[in-house]
This record gives C-alpha cells, sequence and structure tokens, in this order.
C-alpha cells in the first residue's frame, strides 16, 4: 500500500460518529431481539419445526431445542453490552457469534439484513468503537479517553453501507424491474390500504415511478451522503425511503437499522452533539466527552488489511451468480449474500414423489407433515431447499424401512408474474444428487429472458 | 442537528402508526382497481348466508324425514330418508369450503363429515345410549359419514337394516341415528345465527390486506379446501396417492358406495363457482376472484389467468365425469382411469396456489420478509 494512503486511511479523526454507531447499533440489536422474542418467533421458526434447512457447510449448526431461548439471551446481552461499550471486543465478538449462529440455524428465514448484521458485527470486532464514549473508557485512567480513531475506523463502515446500497442499485438493473416494473407492479396494488398513499398503488406509473425511483435512490445514496453539500438532503432521502419500505413491506427492523447506520456519513460535531446530550443526562464528569487532550497519531494496525480483505469479499462475492449458466432468478445459483432486496415474485409448488425403484410402488409426501408452511413456502421455490428436502425425506423414508428409495419432485414456480412452469426436471432422481456449489443440472431452462445485471 | 432528530422523529412515528399487522382500512380512500369490500359483501351476502341457508333447510328436511322414518319404520319412509340424506349431502358439499370464522371456531368441517367413520365407536355409542356427541373423540362416529353408516351399512341388504330399526330391539338405533341429525342440525344452525349476528360485519369489514384481512385469509382456506379436502380427500387418499395402497374403506360415502363421484362433482362446481363469483342461489354473479385477477390483468402466455383457471377446472371436471363410479375405478389395478383424471384436479393446485396468490399478493403468514 502507498505511503499516501497509508496517512490517509490512519489520519486521526475524532472518535465520536463510530461511538454513536455502537450505541444505535446495540440499542437497535437488544430491540430487534426483543421485538423477535415477543412475537413468538423463536418457538415458531426455530423450536415448532420438525426439520431445518441448513447452508451448505454449515449443516452442524442446528437449533438447540429449548435452549435456543439462552441462545437469544446472549445474543441479546451482547448487544445490550455493545451498547455500554463494556469490554468491547468481548461483547461484540460474542454477538457476532451468537447473532450468526441463530441466522444459521435454519435458512428459511435468510434475510439480506441479516446477513448485514452479521457482516457489520464482524466488521465492528476490528474496529475501536469502544474506546471512547464507554464503560470500558469510564474504567481506564482520566488521561486516556480516547477520542480518536483512525481514519479508516469510520471510512469502513460508510464503504460496507455504499456497498449494501450500490449493490442493490445494480441488482435492480434487469429488464423485469425497468421495463416491467415487476415485482411492484405485483406487489404495490395490494397495499391499496395503507393511509394516504393506498389510493394511488394500483396506478400503473407510480409502478414504474418506484421502481426506477429506487434503482436511482440505491445507486446514488452512498454519494450523496458521502458529499457533504448533499448530505442532509441524502439523509431526508434515506428516511422518506426507509420509512416507505416500511410502510409497503414487511421488513421489520431493517429500515430503522439503515435511517441510523447513515447518520455514520455526518460529521463529528453532530455525535459530539449526540454524546454531550447523553452525558448530560446520565450525569457523567463533563471531560468524557470533551476533546481536551490532542490527537494521537494512531499506531499502523494489521487490523486496517484484515478490514481492506473484508471489504474485498464484500465486493467480489455479489458476482460469483456470473460463475453459473441460466438465469440467476430462476437457479438462484449465487442469488444470497448478494444484496439482492425486494427483487423479484416468486411463488412454488413441489409435490415430491417417493418411489420403489424396484416395485415401482409410489405415492406422493404430504409437505405439511414435515414442514411449517413458511418452510414449505421457501422450499418450493428454492433448488437447494427442495434439494434438501429431497435428502431429508430419503432419510426419513429409510429409518421408516422404505427399499430403494427414489425421490421425484414435481415442481411449479412462477417468477415476476411469468405463468407458472417446471423447475426442477421429473426425472431426475434427488435422492442420488449430491449438495455442492456445482451447477445443479437438473434445474430446468427458464422459458423467458431477463437481461441486465 | 435538530432538523436532522425533527426529520427522524417524523419518519418513526409515521413507520410505527402502520401496525404491522394492519387490519385498520379506515382511510376513507376507494381502492382504485378493484373495490374488496364489494366481493367481500357478495361472497357474505350472496354466497355464504345463502348458502347456510339452503344446507339448514336441508337439515331441517332430513330431520324430518328421520323422524317420520323413526316414528314408523317402513321401507318407503327408509327410501325416502336416504334420498333426502344424499341430498342434504350434496349441499354440505357446497358449503364445507368457508371454514372460516364460526365455522372455523367450532371446527365445522370436522363435525360433520369426517370419513371413515369409526364403525365399533358408532355401535358402542348405539349400546350405551348416552354419548355425548359434542366430544371431539366422537366426530369419527357422527356426521354425514355416521348417518352414512346408519342408513347404508348396518347390514348387507335394506330388509336387514329396516329391521334393525324396528320394535323395542331397534329404539337406540332410532335414537342415535335421530341424535346425528339433531346434532348436524343444531351445529348448522349455530354457524348460520354467528354468522347473521355479528360475523357477517366482521368479515366483510377486514378488508385490509395481511395475512389477517379476510381475502388472503378466505382465499388461503379455499385452496386449502380444494387442496386438502377436495383433491386428497375425495380422491387422492382413497386411490393411495399418499400412500401407495388403495384405500377403498376412505371413499366419501362408501355406504352408499354410488355417491363419490357426485359428492366430488359437486364440491368441484361450488368451488368454480365461487371463483367466479357465482351468486349461490341464480345465475348472477359478482365480484369475484376471477373478477379480481381480471381487474389486475394477469395475462399469462396471452391467455388471462381466470380462464386459464376455469379450462383446468373445466378439464378436470370432464375426466371425473368420464369415471363410471369411483369403487369401480378404484378396483381396477392400477387404477389407471382414476389416476389420470386425478391428474388433472391436480393441475388445478398450482395454478392457484402460485399463479393466483401470487398474482393477488396474498399474504401466507406473517413474517419479516425482503422477497428473496
Amino acid at each position: 500500500m502507498n505511503n499516501r494512503l497509508q496517512t490517509y486511511l490512519n489520519t486521526p479523526i475524532e472518535a465520536a460518529p463510530l461511538a454513536v454507531f455502537r450505541i444505535l447499533f446495540g440499542a437497535l440489536m437488544l430491540g430487534s431481539i426483543l421485538r423477535f422474542w415477543a412475537y413468538g418467533w423463536i418457538d415458531k421458526l426455530y423450536i415448532e419445526p420438525q426439520w431445518h434447512f441448513t447452508y451448505f457447510g454449515f449443516e452442524w449448526v442446528k437449533p438447540l431445542g429449548i435452549y435456543t431461548y439462552g441462545l437469544f439471551v446472549i445474543c441479546g446481552l451482547s448487544a445490550f453490552l455493545v451498547m455500554l461499550g463494556w469490554r468491547y471486543r468481548f461483547s461484540i465478538f460474542l454477538f457476532f457469534l451468537s447473532f450468526t449462529y441463530i441466522e444459521l440455524m435454519d435458512k428459511t428465514t435468510y434475510l439480506n439484513h441479516y446477513y448485514f448484521i452479521s457482516v457489520l458485527s464482524l466488521l465492528m470486532i476490528f474496529l475501536p468503537a469502544g474506546d471512547y464514549f464507554s464503560w470500558d473508557a469510564l474504567r481506564r485512567k482520566k488521561s486516556d479517553l480516547g477520542g480518536w480513531v483512525p481514519r479508516w475506523s469510520i471510512l469502513s463502515i460508510q464503504i460496507l453501507l455504499g456497498i449494501v446500497y450500490f449493490y442493490a442499485g445494480l441488482a435492480k438493473l434487469n429488464s423485469d424491474w425497468l421495463l416491467q416494473a415487476m415485482p411492484l407492479k405485483i406487489w404495490l396494488p395490494s397495499k391499496f390500504d395503507i393511509p394516504f398513499l393506498g389510493a394511488f398503488m394500483g396506478q400503473e406509473w407510480v409502478h414504474y415511478a418506484f421502481s426506477w425511483g429506487g434503482a436511482l435512490y440505491d445507486l446514488s445514496i452512498p454519494f450523496l451522503l458521502w458529499w457533504k453539500p448533499s448530505r442532509k438532503w441524502a439523509f431526508v432521502l434515506v428516511v422518506v425511503f426507509h420509512v416507505l419500505t416500511r410502510v409497503l413491506f414487511p421488513i421489520g427492523m431493517f429500515p430503522y437499522i439503515m435511517i441510523f447506520s447513515a447518520l455514520i456519513f455526518f460529521e463529528a460535531s453532530f455525535h459530539t452533539k449526540i454524546l454531550n446530550k447523553i452525558n448530560q443526562f446520565l450525569q457523567l464528569p463533563k471531560a468524557f466527552v470533551s476533546l481536551d487532550h490532542p490527537a494521537v497519531k494512531p499506531k499502523r494496525d494489521g487490523k486496517l488489511y484484515l478490514v481492506g480483505l473484508l471489504l474485498l469479499v464484500q465486493l467480489l462475492l455479489p458476482w460469483r451468480y456470473l460463475l453459473y449458466p441460466g438465469e440467476l432468478f430462476w437457479t438462484e445459483e449465487g442469488y444470497r449474500f448478494s444484496w439482492r432486496v425486494m427483487l423479484m415474485e416468486k411463488s412454488g409448488y413441489a409435490q415430491f414423489k417417493i418411489v420403489n425403484g424396484q416395485t415401482g410402488k409410489r405415492f406422493y409426501v404430504d409437505n405439511s407433515d414435515f414442514l411449517t408452511p413458511f418452510q414449505e413456502k421457501q422450499m418450493s421455490f428454492q433448488p437447494d431447499f427442495i434439494l434438501e428436502y429431497a435428502h431429508m425425506l430419503r432419510d426419513h423414508f429409510a429409518a421408516q424401512g422404505h427399499q430403494n428409495i427414489e425421490i421425484y419432485v414435481e415442481s411449479s414456480v412462477a417468477l415476476n408474474g411469468r405463468l407458472s412452469q417446471p423447475l426442477i426436471d421429473p426425472r431426475v432422481d434427488l435422492a442420488k444428487e449430491v449438495e455442492s456449489f456445482r451447477h445443479k443440472t437438473w434445474i430446468l431452462p427458464f422459458n423467458d429472458a431477463i437481461q441486465g445485471l | 442537528m435538530k432538523k436532522i432528530i425533527a426529520i427522524l422523529l417524523g419518519g418513526i412515528v409515521f413507520g410505527c402508526s402502520t401496525p404491522d399487522n394492519s387490519t385498520e382500512t379506515d382511510s376513507g380512500l376507494e381502492n382504485v382497481n378493484f373495490d374488496r369490500t364489494a366481493m367481500l359483501t357478495h361472497w357474505a351476502d350472496n354466497i355464504i348466508l345463502p348458502g347456510y341457508s339452503d344446507l339448514l333447510g336441508q337439515l331441517e328436511a332430513l330431520e324430518g324425514a328421520t323422524n317420520s322414518f323413526i316414528n314408523n319404520p317402513d321401507d318407503a319412509k327408509l327410501s325416502a330418508l336416504r334420498t333426502q340424506w344424499v341430498g342434504a349431502y350434496e349441499t354440505w358439499q357446497k358449503v364445507s369450503m368457508f371454514e372460516i370464522g364460526p365455522a372455523e371456531t367450532r371446527n365445522f368441517r370436522s363435525q360433520m363429515n369426517i370419513y371413515p367413520v369409526d364403525r365399533d365407536l358408532i355401535q358402542s355409542n348405539i349400546l350405551s345410549g348416552d354419548s355425548n356427541l359434542a366430544l371431539p373423540s366422537n366426530r369419527v362416529a357422527k356426521g354425514f359419514p355416521a348417518v352414512d353408516y346408519m342408513l347404508f351399512g348396518l347390514a348387507e341388504n335394506k330388509q336387514t337394516i329396516l329391521s334393525q330399526y324396528t320394535g323395542t330391539a331397534g329404539a337406540p338405533y332410532r335414537a342415535y341415528l335421530s341424535s346425528l341429525v339433531a346434532d348436524m342440525k343444531t351445529l348448522s344452525s349455530q354457524i348460520k345465527q354467528d354468522w347473521e349476528n355479528g360475523y357477517r360485519d366482521t368479515f366483510v369489514s377486514n378488508d385490509g390486506s395481511s395475512a389477517t384481512a379476510s381475502v388472503d385469509r378466505f382465499v388461503n382456506d379455499f385452496i386449502y379446501y380444494y387442496e386438502k379436502h377436495l383433491r386428497a380427500g375425495k380422491m387422492g387418499i382413497p386411490a393411495g396417492v399418499f400412500s401407495g395402497d388403495v384405500l377403498l374403506q376412505n371413499i366419501e360415502g362408501r355406504f352408499h358406495g354410488r355417491i363419490s363421484k357426485q359428492m366430488f362433482l359437486s364440491g368441484l362446481q361450488a368451488t368454480q363457482d365461487f371463483f367466479n363469483g357465482k351468486s349461490y342461489a341464480s345465475q348472477s354473479q359478482g365480484p369475484s376472484l376471477a373478477a379480481y385477477l381480471d381487474a389486475l390483468n394477469v395475462v399469462k402466455d396471452g391467455v388471462d389467468l381466470s380462464a386459464i383457471i376455469n379450462s383446468q377446472i373445466n378439464t378436470a371436471r370432464s375426466e371425473v365425469q368420464g369415471i363410471d363410479t369411483f369403487v369401480g375405478a378404484l378396483q381396477q389395478d392400477p387404477p389407471v382411469t382414476f389416476l389420470e383424471a386425478y391428474d388433472e384436479v391436480q393441475r388445478v393446485v398450482p395454478l392457484m396456489k402460485v399463479d393466483m396468490v401470487s398474482a393477488l399478493s396474498i399474504t401466507i403468514d406473517f413474517v419479516d420478509a425482503d422477497g428473496d
């Protein structure tokens, strides 16, 4: 790395934005966990279902029965400690582990914003976010209150946010989104009952306006937030955009997380005011927020390279879909972990036929015997779910004493308003196929073409 | 900073004021595409309520026929009672799909039409003479299938069945038959009253768009009925689609033996009529799922989705009509004709469950999702 870049990245800047970010992050995560718990989703999503869909390579991550609640306690508690800044590095590490474990337990619940939280908390392990305005700082000597952090520590969060938005925008540059206004053309009319805007939701120009507006917003907002003259208006846009998505779609805490995260783009003076308010409220010594002590030039830190690597992976991972043949929206090979958010209306129906390969005797499976409605819904249009389910069925019926088990699936999937068509080759015995990162040859070709990224 | 906080607060208050699970719709705005309230009103007033009235009328007639039979059991009265039972059963097929609200709370379908029945339990209930039909354990010993057994299954032929009801020895049989019919009538009349006294308005006014709104819930129930009760219950399960073996004893109306097809076709016609919004008692049509799809302009490969669904239901119907009797077709080994007809019935399921649900953007369950 050349010297000028090194110097730029390591310039000491005020730590207030990072401290505010840590506090808000901890508080929002605690809120998310409590909300999840209060809705009864721990039981519904992780304890009730008999079977769980795992991530390739993480098959060993399973719900812990009744102890799953303990996992959520740890996760919520560590979020709270992150907010306080109590043994920050330990707390954020614990949060990252527990949160990621929860997300890996069942991919039925996969959401891009959960993945975002995992990546962000991983990043935060390497940031000095607990050095200033934290419990840890209080415990240290008065002379070392922190207050200065290397520029890269704040920059890295801004870049990660920028990647999320920009890639979400890139993903919208396809013919379905821009030329057909799909899937908004399907989703918006059903929102006729929201206040004020409901009456417009059925009109076609609104669907196009939202599609183009959304794409434009995602692509430009990182830059508008970065550039000082546009920052305030960009933030207004952030609030309007996310509140709209909150009103229109069931996306939980995500809008709030994004709104508060965007504050990281504001100058330190703004954050110092917030910290002063909190300081006054908690009646802490005034010196706790003041920056009387001089800026300390940060030591060269290997963490910078780790953070750089993490961001590089984020930049590359969404492009892995290019390594697979076929239409991405159809095969979903390389679809997850790529900030493809609210991008398609896809639903399916899958009937599994269990055949005795020797006698030819056959029967169909009633999916509701094994899966919850939510699991069945997610399983029925995603090939990796279908394969894993076929394997679970194979093992289940083998344990019951069935012989020569062959498993075939008759599937029907509709994508962005097209007539449903079969997704999986009904002549392929899924009991014999293996999961891997290779292309799944038994996915039938998509009857149409979607142009674009 | 004050400005930023003001923006934040304003946004969050607006965001939070929209409930997660919106059931409120008092925005005072009309939907520009399609009037869901009008559809719900049509469903309630012109399809569901007339359906329940018709069922209650049929069950009252059944009660009349039962009373005159048990007062003086003879061959002619048994025949009349049997005919009335078939009539009431066929009417049942037209309302079975409305398992929402009072019907759902009272488990109407499970109380009226669980088959196969438990013959031993029925026999022991007859002998004990004081069985409580409200008990969930007795659901396999009551409803239309239990009456089927009482009228057609007690013995090999009609004369022997008749003899079971006569004389002092016949008293427990007469009593049980009477209590079965009374139970069905009481239940149906309760459901109808619940609809009339409150639920109709609840149903119609819950015209929002969420997992708990009437349209979303009803469409889920409607598809569930088609998939589980019409397709699987009346055809798939007896044909061994889910078990690998033909289960002749699981056929609907097995003791009568020749009405399974007729019952299936009534149910199929009722689902198609409902889809097209045909009024229960007349040929007039009102706002419907088909009309809703048309209003949303759902065109697939150049054809309206509503037309695709109707044409598949028509194909299914003509295939099933081609079967002589279900029992006969199932005795074929393997039951090829029957399974071919089943496949056509099956083909409606993805059209409704995938294409229709997706086009209407029906909410299946309330969980966070970002649509991927």
